[in-house]
């Protein structure tokens, strides 16, 4: 969503400060999977904020439904059953954007102002500016921006910025019935973390935790797992994201390098033929042969 | 200047003709990739269109080099293979840079030139090969392919606008080689000092 913001941390391929005199506090979003249901109210709740609607596909025999994230699904249950603990256990994560406080995605963008983080936290993609090049789904370390086949633009969850930006939570947490999903500022969502994991470890879950990778320097979207010594346990989710080094060595230092070495080479050039001259035929030789 | 009867026919009309097309491909290729390469070059998008468009053309002008080098590389192919006086010669090329000779004898290209056109060719086939991976349109790739393809893209993209710099250069520095890609002929005192090889075998000089 483009708005008059004054409040850009970071604008993808700009290399100059964007509009940030105003300062707020970073929010987020808490996903406490141990008391998700898994009911896809957040989704559905998701679809009809934003006004999208997925294309109705085929079910691939698990409650995954959609299968995947799409252009028009920001939002994802993603189901795992599991041997342990005494018994079945369904880990039930909602899967989308992290919303990183270092987001791979905006630092791979080419376009500029495509994407923004706002001093809040999030990461939004303004799909005006997008080229649908998708370095961003190259960038991103949780596999999340997909490329629209309708309009060539990427999408992906926005944490509701126009509704947070006028005081609003976001859409998925107002629909969540149970309170698995909560909103306020990263402060108070790290408090009642550690009270939710305090009591999931009183009742045996000794390895609970907060997952807010450091890697990404922590995330504006953050589970509360009942194993987070094992995040992959819930479907792959990463266990150390970070930016691939490839992407680092592709959008780093080395781009700024490179192009003062093609400027130094025309310089080098310019300057070689300026004291050198050119590489002309020898006037003997010429004489010689412009006789025949 | 082109009409001296005694010239010598370096380049086919197919030949440069083959050469500038390529060279057409490779200017619009060079500033499509510059602007997507560093935001200061980001203002390059408005020759093309804006961002939308050139992210759309740009891969479609790839495809299209790829086939034209094939075709000038089957033409060149055996002129280019490398021999021991090309080494040979590459080692004088300080000399030839800082003072401009003598060099040693060569053919009809010189090893300067033959290595040029194998670096081209294997920057082209990265480019090709990285480009296609990264053309999400069309490939869905895993992200670490994707990832390592940008890299190479970027850096291949990178020296082979390095190489033609320097390709480009040799041509302004060197009076004559380019009227040889743009009429196809060059004097015989052009030809005798620069590639005397060729020369003695194009008029049946003994050396």
């Amino acid at each position: 969503m483009a708005l008059q913001s004054l409040d850009i941390v970071r604008r993808s391929a700009t290399t100059t400060p964007s509009p940030s005199v105003r300062r707020m506090p970073e929010v987020a979003k808490l996903i406490d999977v141990s008391t998700c249901i898994g009911c896809k109210a957040c989704q559905a709740a998701c679809m009809e904020w934003n006004d999208v609607r997925d294309d109705v596909g085929t079910t691939g025999g698990v409650y995954d439904n959609p299968p995947d994230l799409t252009a028009a699904s920001w939002t994802v249950m993603r189901f795992s059953e599991r041997r342990g603990g005494g018994g079945l256990e369904w880990l039930i994560r909602k899967d989308g954007c992290m919303h990183c406080q270092e987001p791979g995605c905006l630092k791979a963008c080419p376009a500029p102002g495509a994407i923004v983080q706002y001093a809040n936290g999030i990461v939004d993609f303004h799909e005006e500016n997008c080229i649908g090049c998708g370095y961003c789904i190259t960038g991103c370390p949780f596999d999340i921006p997909r490329l629209s086949e309708k309009d060539g633009k990427v999408y992906k969850c926005t944490l509701c910025s126009d509704r947070v930006a006028v005081g609003l939570e976001p859409a998925c947490i107002k629909a969540c019935p149970t309170g698995a999903l909560q909103f306020g500022t990263k402060e108070q969502m790290r408090e009642y973390a550690a009270e939710r994991i305090s009591d999931l470890k009183a009742r045996g879950f000794a390895k609970a935790g907060l997952y807010d990778p450091a890697g990404v320097g922590g995330t504006h979207v953050m589970y509360v797992l009942h194993y987070a010594d094992q995040p992959g346990l819930y479907n792959g989710l990463a266990a150390d994201p970070r930016i691939d080094p490839m992407v680092s060595l592709w959008k780093g230092v080395t781009k700024p390098i490179a192009l003062a070495a093609m400027g130094a080479g025309i310089l080098g050039c310019v300057l070689h033929y300026v004291t050198k001259g050119p590489n002309d035929v020898p006037d003997e030789a010429g004489r010689e042969e412009g006789r025949k | 200047m082109t009409g001296n009867p005694n010239d010598l026919q370096r380049f086919t009309a197919w030949e440069r003709g083959n050469h500038w097309l390529v060279a057409i491909c490779f200017i619009l290729l060079a500033l499509s990739g510059l602007a997507l390469f560093h935001p200061a070059l980001w203002p390059l998008t408005q020759l093309f269109g804006g961002g939308v468009w050139l992210r759309i053309l740009h891969p479609f002008v790839g495809i299209l080099i790829a086939v034209l080098f094939v075709s000038m590389f089957a033409r060149f192919r055996t002129l280019n293979l490398m021999s021991g006086s090309d080494w040979e010669w590459l080692k004088h090329v300080p000399e030839m840079v800082g003072s401009g000779g003598p060099m040693p004898p060569q053919g009809k290209f010189n090893g300067g030139q033959k290595l040029l056109f194998w670096a081209l060719g294997i920057c082209l086939l990265l480019l090709l090969l990285s480009g296609l991976v990264m053309w999400r349109a069309y490939f869905h790739p895993p992200a670490a392919l994707a990832r390592i393809a940008s890299l190479t893209h970027a850096a291949s993209g990178a020296v082979m606008i390095g190489l033609i710099i320097v390709h480009i250069y040799a041509a302004i520095w060197t009076p004559g080689a380019l009227r040889a890609m743009l009429y196809g002929t060059v004097s015989r005192a052009w030809a005798k000092h620069h590639h005397e090889l060729w020369f003695n075998q194009m008029t049946g000089s003994r050396p």
